[in-house]
């Protein structure tokens, strides 16, 4: 019989020199497999005689209990190692960019309209739509704008073959929905007007937002409060100037303008202000009783507020766009700014 | 409006710096437009008398002269001016001077000494009529300083007036109106009526009685119109924007600037007959001063003679009678128009004038012989002749009614209590008469105030008076409600957002095109074209939005852009047999790569399935897309979109043909829907999952190039057991092992049901069942 100690020695060599774990199982077949050394060394067991056999008995399964603990041995440090170089191969340059879409963006229009918006809205104003194609009715009469009156030589009219217009403003929402809803209500009513003026600071389309509350008690004293508030939560300055002076409007009485102080030079006096110090951004006043008669609301019962901004002129100041013009050039490189 | 501060002060002076008058006529409802100095900065230039004029010994245009500037000694000053002359008054700057361009030293010009310089106009800042120096009127003051002289240290002061004040579209109603905001007194021109002292006489007829209540004439005889008008009057003329013209004309022209009132001279020699004032017969013809010949229409006023209209009556006299140096006899007009008769006629005919804009608005109808008798008196004056007697016609004035004004009333509008004694001064200020009667006053506005005829006109003037920033702002009040939000409808922020994270970039086109772009897109519809565009490629109102995408693609790709991937939201405006549409539309446009150049993406173009799968992420939309034709589109590329069986729109891909028209180099893709036939969307259900689990299986069919997915399918479905959960399509396959003109669809089967787990033999006949109704309606062939 072989020696068991020598083929332990042989068995810890040959497991100590193989590289990975198909090398190991090879050794473990030569040892520990069917025909393997010491399995035959096993079976030859069985020509000795009952007291040899336990004595050799005992050493052989200490001997395969050897070459088991450093088989395993071996085998996790294998693993180990090869889970490492797994790990290693599979490292990436993680600061490669993403793949795929990258996202678009809103006009910057729409982008500050859903700004008015969302501050409207959370004074309990709800959005109202109505025709960019008008008649002269809704358009003048119905906002007290009887014809030859020089106020509409001040809104350069586009004309429609046929005779219908396009709208020089969105008050004409206004009268639709106070036709189609019984007071009280607070709307506001966006969208696209158009003038027949085309030059450095007009373009022949641009977007108004129409703000319109109707109620037993609105007095000029509130309009200046919503519309103050208004300015100051869109520009995000609490202390921002403001100042109303009388103008007039056809469909308001008493009629106002509303100036806020520059927001540009903070009051200083620069170029976008004309070096006023103020910036000219809406009109307002307190609803003409002969608007309110053409939709048959009685002007003894109810009082309104209305105003009208340009969207156009608030983006330019809050994003600081200098040329209104670019907002219709639709050039990706200033659209995606706004993203 | 122009005019300069100087003149305004004479009338009303109120101590307040320019600043802050101009501050306060802003804050009136005046608003100041600009304020700019009469002259610019200068020093050192006073008025010196030339004393004597020698020639230089040794320049032929150069003169020695001795000025007089009113000390001891007279300066010795070599001048190269033209036009100088012993005599003269003329402005010297003095050695010393800062001038615009220049600082004065003393000289030696060609070696004769110069101390200072005789000035031109424009080296003091002004504007050259002459050639040479500016020669100074003979009563100015030898010695002053010239802006004293000349009152340059006055500005021009520019108002954007409303057009409901009309009447302050004069010097006097400007007083009136800052004497009643600052509360200063004003003092305005009077003038008592001139003794005639000939007896000569017109006949005046005025037909149009309700358009011309008023019309006063008068003969002036033996006038010298070459007279020069006095220099304060030009100055006041210039400084207001008003070029001078001749004494007569500028006499008018300041009558009408002081007072408010249009006046017209006729040269009387020229007038053929007596004045009538009447309405025009269409097609009459009249040259006007401007030398424009207008045809006139019968709501047009005239003033008219034995020959025909010399007037356009308020807006413009005729050139035929119009007064020239030779005149020597005129008549004036001074006449009240009432605003309709004027209105909208000059700008019909391309024409704006002081006087339309006057009468249109409304000119003081009580003070018509005031102005006639000051611009009288001034003829007299300046160019001087005999008047005669003022004639007469007046028919039916307006007159003021009282309105109802309840202290009441204008605590509810303004939000604010104004004591009783403050709203009578402010509006007796205004010149409003005010009789109280407990809770309802009685208000009259003066004839000047057009603008005046509600209570709420009155509460604005209080509000004006009283200074809007003194009305105290309330912090909004709203009930404390709940506005509804219906989870089922959503706007259209929800499309935008969803392209936005596919991707695209929103644009705003115009909503006017080109008629032949609009031609060559459309589905047929008829453009609304409008009566007066900006241009001619704006001509059109768009049926498709499509133009202007694929106007804001060139306009990027001549940018250097390659890729485009852009969407609008907005109205197409459709003329329709009955009636006008205005739909809200969504559209958008893809062009170029798939996806930007990236490390980890291999290049491709974008086509169709990528835009159909942006449109399938569209909220609430369960689109279906049919084969269909557009004439703007690829034939082979199109589908129109259809929702629950209804056309809302179309997808494709643009026809080569015009993307060669529209030069691009490769055709985008495009689609477009109604935006009002979506915005909705179930409000989710729950039902409960199975826990048995599912069975999926595969079937590959080969059929015919032509045979739509979408047909194949909706066989499949049709065929389904309800134990069917999902069905969809997986491969597409063409090439090796494929006939041509095949294609090889493979479906994914999964099968499922919620109570127990599927047999074998039960899938497997669902399947068969699937398979039998695809290969004997379709002919098609089960891939092994």
């Amino acid at each position: 019989m072989r020696n068991p100690n020598e083929i332990v020695a042989e068995a810890l060599s040959a497991i100590r020199g193989s590289q990975d774990l198909p090398a190991l199982e090879q050794v473990r077949t030569r040892f520990l497999g069917k025909q393997g050394a010491l399995t035959e060394l096993l079976k030859s067991l069985g020509g000795l005689s009952p007291e040899e056999r336990k004595s050799a008995g005992a050493r052989v399964n200490e001997a395969k209990q050897a070459v088991e603990a450093a088989l395993k041995m071996r085998r996790d440090v294998l693993q180990e190692a090869e889970l490492e170089r797994r790990l290693k191969e599979e490292t990436i340059d993680v600061t490669l960019p993403g793949r795929g879409r990258g996202r678009g963006g809103l006009h910057p229009v729409t982008r500050t309209l859903e700004r008015i918006q969302a501050l409207f809205h959370s004074m309990g104003f709800e959005v109202a739509y109505g025709p960019e194609i008008e008649t002269d009715f809704y358009n003048f009469t119905a906002l007290n704008i009887p014809e030859d009156h020089p106020a509409r030589a001040m809104h350069d009219t586009f004309y429609l073959q046929g005779g219908a217009l396009l709208r020089t403003h969105t008050s004409p929402v206004q009268v639709h929905y106070m036709q189609e809803n019984k007071p009280p209500f607070r709307i506001i009513a966006p969208g696209r007007v158009y003038r027949c003026d085309s030059d450095v600071t007009h373009t022949p389309m641009f977007h108004q937002v129409e703000g319109l509350w109707v109620d037993e008690q609105v007095s000029f004293a509130d309009l200046k409060g919503v519309l103050a508030d208004f300015m100051r939560r869109f520009f995000e300055q609490d202390d921002l100037k403001v100042r109303f002076r009388p103008s007039f409007f056809p469909f308001t009485e008493p009629s106002a303008e509303m100036d806020i102080g520059c927001v540009i030079c903070g009051g200083e006096g620069c170029r976008v202000c004309s070096h006023t110090g103020w910036l000219e951004v809406l009109g307002c006043g307190m609803v003409h009783p002969n608007v309110f008669k053409h939709v048959n609301i009685d002007p003894e019962l109810y009082l309104g507020f209305a105003f009208g901004l340009g969207v156009e002129r608030l983006a330019m100041l809050r994003y600081g766009v200098d040329d209104l013009r670019l907002f219709f050039e639709n050039d990706l490189r200033f659209l995606a700014q706004f993203k | 409006m122009q005019f300069p501060e100087s003149w305004l002060r004479t009338l009303v002076n109120p101590q307040l710096s320019t600043d802050e008058l101009a501050h306060r006529l802003t804050m009136a409802g005046l608003e100041v437009e600009a304020v700019e100095p009469a002259a610019p900065p200068f020093a050192g230039v006073v008025v010196a008398e030339v004393l004597a004029v020698e020639p230089h010994p040794d320049a032929d245009r150069l003169r020695v002269c001795k000025v007089n500037v009113g000390e001891a000694e007279p300066l010795q000053i070599v001048c190269g001016a033209p036009n100088v002359a012993v005599g003269q008054k003329v402005p010297c700057a003095r050695v010393g001077a800062k001038l615009p361009q220049m600082e004065i030293k003393q000289a030696r010009v060609r070696g004769v000494e110069s101390s200072g310089m005789l000035c031109g106009a424009s080296e003091i800042g002004l504007e050259d009529k002459v050639d040479g120096l500016l020669v100074l009127p003979a009563d100015a003051p030898v010695g002053m300083d010239i802006r004293s002289c000349l009152l340059l240290d006055d500005r021009l002061i520019t108002l954007k007036l409303t057009p409901n004040r009309a009447d302050c579209l004069s010097l006097v109603g400007l007083a009136r109106e800052v004497a009643a905001v600052t509360g200063t007194k004003a003092y305005l021109p009077s003038q008592a009526p001139v003794m005639k002292d000939i007896f000569d006489t017109l006949d005046v007829t005025v037909q149009a009685k309700e358009a011309c209540p008023r019309y006063l004439g008068r003969i002036i005889k033996g006038i010298n119109a070459r007279a020069e008008t006095p220099a304060w009057m030009a100055m006041r003329l210039e400084r207001s924007g008003i070029r001078c013209i001749s004494a007569p004309v500028d006499i008018t022209n300041y009558v009408l600037l002081e007072q408010g009132q249009p006046m017209h001279a006729f040269d009387l020699a020229r007038l053929k007959g007596g004045i009538q004032v009447r309405w025009a017969t269409n097609g009459e013809k009249l040259a006007l001063l401007n030398e424009q010949t207008v045809e006139l229409a019968n709501d047009m006023l005239v003033v008219a003679d034995g020959s025909g209209p010399v007037a356009l009556a308020g807006i413009m006299g005729g050139i035929g009678t119009a007064v020239d140096e030779k005149t020597t006899d005129v008549l004036l007009e001074a006449a009240y128009f009432s605003p309709n008769a004027i209105a909208g006629r000059a700008r019909r005919l391309g024409l704006s004038t002081d006087s339309s804009h006057r009468f249109e608005r409304g000119v003081d109808f009580a003070n018509t012989q005031m102005a006639m008798e000051r611009a009288t008196k001034l003829m007299l004056e300046i160019c001087g002749g005999q008047p005669g007697e003022l004639i007469e016609e007046t028919g039916r004035l307006p007159k003021r009614e009282a309105i109802r004004l309840r202290p009441q009333r204008v605590a509810r509008v303004l939000g604010m209590d104004m004591p009783a004694d403050t709203m009578k001064n402010y509006l007796q200020r205004l010149g409003l008469a005010v009789k109280e009667a407990g809770d309802a006053w009685q208000v009259t506005p003066p004839s000047y105030r057009f603008d005046l005829a509600i209570e709420e006109d009155l509460i604005e003037e209080l509000a004006r008076l009283h200074g809007y920033d003194q009305i105290e702002a309330h912090p909004p009040r709203a009930p404390a409600t709940m506005l509804p939000q219906a989870e089922t409808c959503f706007g259209h922020a929800k499309f935008r957002d969803c392209l936005i994270g596919r991707e695209y970039q929103e644009v705003v086109t115009y909503s006017f095109v080109d008629p032949d772009w609009e031609a060559a897109l459309s589905s047929g519809e008829t453009p609304l074209l409008l009566q007066n565009p900006i241009a001619s490629q704006m001509a059109a109102m768009r049926t498709t939005l499509w133009g202007g995408l694929l106007n804001a693609l060139t306009h990027n790709l001549n940018r250097q852009q390659t890729r485009v991937r852009l969407f609008e939201l907005g109205r197409a405006y459709l003329q329709q047999a009955d009636g006008l549409y205005q739909p809200m539309r969504l559209a958008g446009l893809c062009y170029g790569p798939a996806f930007d150049e990236q490390w980890g993406v291999a290049a491709r173009p974008v086509d169709f399935y990528d835009v159909k799968g942006d449109l399938e992420q569209l909220p609430g939309a369960s689109l279906e897309f049919v084969r269909a034709s557009h004439p703007a589109l690829h034939p082979g590329q199109t589908a129109q979109l259809l929702l629950n069986g209804r056309a809302i729109g179309w997808l494709g891909t643009l026809h080569h043909k015009l993307a060669q028209k529209f030069d691009l180099p490769a055709a985008p893709i495009l689609y477009e829907l109604d935006l009002d036939a979506l915005g909705t969307m179930a409000l989710p259900r729950h039902r409960s999952v199975g826990r048995f689990p599912s069975m999926r299986r595969d079937l590959a069919f080969l059929v015919g190039h032509d045979v739509a997915a979408s047909v194949l399918l909706a066989t499949m479905r049709e065929a389904a057991e309800p134990i069917v959960q999902e069905l969809e399509i997986f491969d597409l396959y063409q090439g090796q092992g494929v006939p041509v003109g095949q294609k090889s669809l493979a479906f994914r089967i999964v099968m499922q049901d919620t109570e127990r787990t599927l047999t074998e033999p039960e899938v497997e006949a669902a399947v068969a069942k699937i398979a039998d109704a695809v290969i004997s309606r379709h002919g098609a062939k089960l891939r092994a």
